[in-house]
């Protein structure tokens, strides 16, 4: 089992480098470049943050955009183009190919965020020219944005298992943007009577807690992350993107392919 | 032993959004195809072919029945090991080379790496391929894709081969080289069992076939017996048209070009031909049997009122 979930994985991240996926690097190389000069004109403090703020928030959207176009297309463009027919005709089960391209799509990402988060620190050497102990607390954001990417290629592939992908990509940007105020949801829920306090307690455990999962304003404070949140925000994303993982495994696999 | 059961397999899609509706994809089909076989499964396009071979590979669920492989349930994984197929116009990863997608496909069926390096380069070679082995699929034409098909579909050495209109879009001499893979398929001992609705392709390769038709078995037949079938007249070609009017004086129909005379007539009257072609000093070119072809019992087939109320 483990040979083929290994060989379908790197088909999906080589699939993912050749149709020239991580060419985004590019783009954020440039922006780096982009906003030295605009940085130059201002104390180094204050530059400080803001390179992080901005680096840390394109590693997001780029990964994000990722995620989810790439993710609702792991398997519907399979299922479009036939590739999948000479896979599942194999002694491949269908939730080994669906577990394979998570994890194809989550090793590119990750290449691709750590590509993205060199390239930050060098940016970083450049401005203050030596490293601190606080740099090295941002490795933790970079850490819980690689989380949030499982939990959204988690959704991205929950709901292209079952619909079309302009509505995956709806889906998964809407629980997205949702998950983003999911803490908003929470105090809403908390202030909340009668029924709509139950609606918003159950759509905030739905949607995904990924407003836990950024703490890019408080590395860029150089605020501690207590090891409790890291444990707890480990945990949650990976159970969070194992149902997910789940939920379109069983869908799938009582798919009729046409 | 049989390599291939059919056991009352059925697929009744349901379409429609607000108006649901059933229809058919394949109706309580029962075939037994045995070990070795190269077995042709013919129908018009729409007849239930490919839902057949999709139910076989697992790709769609059965409504009622089931099948067996090689003994085993159609659906163990073990099974598909042992078993190649090719869709219907395939289309794999082009961002991969003939090299790399068959080391996948071989990966998942369970190929060793050293025996994938030493069978891939032969089969690609076999299939006309060696040159083209490390260009990305994306530069393939049809014709190249469809071998590609046929390569990933045995580079695992499996013992049952299904193949889905394996000849559809190719030019004539792509065609043959198929039809000479499936030979050799063939010959190497392994069952292959193929859709097609292009009858000569059939009669020139199967032993056996199947005809099928809105979902239906319509018959399956030896094809041999069914070329001798109705072989109850025959052509005879002979040079000098003096013979004529004594042969036309039989009943037979003929035509002349140039010196050389056709004619058909009925099998027991062969021998007083060939007298008369004797007498009249006629030089016999050849005689062959008429008639009882696979299109005819094809045709007859598709004919036949259902079995089955509508």
């Amino acid at each position: 089992m483990t040979y083929r979930l290994r060989a379908i994985a790197f088909n999906t991240f080589r699939e993912a480098v050749r149709d020239r996926i991580l060419y985004n690097l590019v783009f954020f190389a440039l922006l780096l470049v982009a906003t030295a000069p605009l940085l130059g004109q201002i104390s180094i403090g204050v530059q400080r943050v803001l390179l992080i703020n901005l680096s840390l928030t394109a590693i997001s959207i780029f990964g994000i955009v990722i995620s989810i176009f790439v993710g609702i297309s792991l398997v519907s463009k399979e299922i479009e183009k036939r590739t999948l027919y000479p896979v599942l005709c194999r002694p491949v089960g269908r939730g080994e190919f669906i577990v394979g391209k998570y994890f194809g799509l989550a090793g590119t990402l990750f290449v691709n965020t750590a590509a993205m988060s060199a390239g930050f620190y060098m940016a970083l050497l450049l401005m203050t020219h030596n490293f601190t102990r606080a740099d090295a607390n941002i490795l933790l954001a970079i850490y819980f944005l690689l989380l949030q990417f499982l939990v959204i290629i988690g959704l991205a592939l929950l709901f292209s298992s079952f619909s079309s992908p302009l509505l995956s990509a709806l889906f998964a940007l809407s629980m997205f943007v949702a998950g983003t105020f999911a803490m908003d949801l929470r105090t809403f829920a908390a202030m909340s009577q009668g029924p709509e306090k139950w609606l918003a307690r159950a759509m905030s455990y739905i949607v995904p807690n990924l407003a836990s999962l950024n703490v890019i304003t408080r590395v860029a404070h150089d605020q501690i992350i207590p090891p409790a949140l890291v444990a707890y925000n480990t945990l949650y994303a990976v159970l969070y993107a194992a149902a997910t993982l789940a939920g379109a495994v069983i869908i799938f696999s009582r798919r009729d392919l046409k | 032993m049989l390599a291939i059961e059919i056991l009352g397999l059925e697929k009744i899609y349901t379409v429609g959004f607000w108006q649901k509706r059933a229809k058919v994809g394949v109706r309580a089909l029962n075939l037994e195809v045995r070990q070795g076989e190269l077995f042709g499964f013919l129908g018009p396009n729409g007849a239930g072919k490919t839902t057949t071979l999709k139910l076989l590979m697992g790709l769609v669920f059965p409504t009622a029945g089931a099948a067996r492989i090689m003994g085993k349930d159609w659906r163990d994984p073990a099974i598909r090991a042992r078993i190649g197929f090719l869709p219907e116009q395939p289309y794999f990863y082009d961002h991969l080379t003939p090299t790399e997608l068959l080391h996948y496909y071989g990966t998942l069926s369970g190929v060793s790496a050293a025996e994938r390096r030493e069978c891939i380069p032969k089969l690609l070679e076999r299939v006309g391929l060696a040159e083209h082995g490390r260009t990305q699929l994306r530069k393939f034409s049809k014709g190249m894709l469809q071998r590609v098909g046929i390569a990933q579909a045995v580079v695992h050495d499996p013992e049952v081969v299904f193949l889905d209109e394996p000849m559809s879009g190719l030019d004539p001499i792509g065609r043959r080289e198929v039809r000479d893979f499936i030979e050799s398929l063939s010959e190497q001992g392994k069952t292959v069992f193929f859709s097609t609705h292009i009858l000569s392709d059939a009669e020139a390769l199967c032993d056996r076939v199947a005809v099928l038709n809105k979902g239906e078995l319509r018959g399956v037949g030896v094809v041999a017996e069914l070329r001798a079938r109705n072989r109850t007249r025959v052509e005879v070609v002979w040079q000098g048209k003096s013979a004529i009017p004594a042969i036309e004086s039989m009943g037979a129909k003929s035509h002349s070009a140039g010196d050389v005379v056709r004619a058909t007539l009925e099998a027991d009257q062969l021998q007083a031909a060939l007298d008369v072609l004797k007498q009249r000093h006629a030089k016999l070119i050849s005689v062959n049997p008429v008639g009882g072809s696979l299109e005819e019992y094809f045709l007859e087939k598709l004919n036949e009122p259902s079995a089955v109320p509508q």
